[in-house]
């Protein structure tokens, strides 16, 4: 027995799940970017298992995995700018008061 | 990877345990402050399964970058907008969290479907790759994905630069241009939160 792609990919599949049911279904801002978080660290898990079992030679799923942590820590950084400039702006951080765009 | 396949079994499903764990706890706790804990517990999980991938220098940068840097950038947000607030109960709530776990199944479902039942070509590993994961890496940054990377750097320019100015406080008070300095107590926090719009305002609920 053999740790096989199957493994980390249900893994990673489960992972994003989770983060879709918790950016659907929370109502605090930063429990939802805590999800975003989650659902890039699924797909983060994803390359590099196929970096890892179908290109081992040259890695080019470990250089596409930092490309994607580069990007998920500026979307942090200005997400969290957000959350704070809305929190500001409306005095709570429940999504559900959020409505300064609805019509 | 050297490890025996035992090994790798075993931390294997103890690195999953402890990530679907805390990914569940991070979605369903109701205190954020041990959302954002365990958080990093997960995080550091995935870089123990990097590890097991042979990819050394990417879970020592998971840990890094996002242990060290991204969850503290949660946790300062959190006690920046630490207000213990009773949310304001929607009605038919459960409809919404019921409707989400059986979309959020089904689509793990039709996941797992797909991942067992396609035919991956999967590259014979022959032990241990030739040379260092860090020096091809290296070779990739600098020749073919060059543009990128270094695109990557104004990127990361941008995001800060966006941020500051998202998250500073536009306003100034007054009392520091004047000379009102010496009756304001020295460590009292000069600004406030802006007042709330008038388009849907919270407090007072609209008549529609």
């Amino acid at each position: 027995m053999q740790l096989q792609l199957q493994y980390f990919l249900l893994l990673a599949a489960a992972l994003f799940c989770i983060g879709v049911y918790g950016l659907i279904t929370s109502r605090n801002a930063v429990r939802v970017l805590m999800s975003i978080e989650l659902m890039l660290n699924a797909v983060n898990l994803n390359l590099m298992g196929f970096s890892n079992y179908l290109d081992p030679v040259q890695i080019k799923g470990q250089v596409f995995t930092v490309f994607v942590v580069t990007v998920a820590a500026a979307e942090a950084a200005v997400g969290l700018a957000i959350v704070l400039a809305i929190y500001r702006n409306r005095n709570t951080v429940d999504m559900e008061e959020f409505n300064l765009l609805k019509w | 990877m050297n490890l025996a396949e035992g090994v790798q079994i075993v931390s294997f499903g103890i690195l999953s345990v402890m990530m679907i764990a805390g990914a569940l706890g991070v979605v369903l706790f109701s205190n954020i402050v041990y959302s954002a804990f365990l958080l990093c517990g997960v995080f550091t999980s995935i870089a123990g399964l990097y590890l097991l991938l042979n990819a050394d220098f990417v879970a020592a940068a998971q840990v890094l970058i996002y242990v060290g840097a991204v969850n503290v950038l949660i946790l300062f947000a959190i006690m920046l907008v630490n207000k213990r607030e009773d949310f304001r109960t929607i009605p038919n709530a459960w409809v919404r969290q019921v409707a989400t776990a059986v979309v959020c199944a089904g689509l793990f479902a039709l996941l797992g479907t797909m991942v067992v039942s396609t035919p991956w070509a999967i590259v014979a590993t022959t032990g241990a790759p030739a040379e260092s994961s860090i020096v091809t890496i290296a070779k990739h940054f600098f020749t073919d994905f060059l543009l990128p990377f270094e695109l990557a750097s104004v990127f990361l320019l941008m995001a800060m630069v966006g941020a500051i100015v998202l998250a500073r406080r536009d306003f100034l008070p007054d009392q520091l241009s004047s000379n009102k300095l010496s009756e304001t107590p020295a460590f009292s926090l000069q600004e406030r939160p802006r007042e709330l719009v008038s388009a849907g305002d919270v407090s007072a609920p609209e008549s529609k």
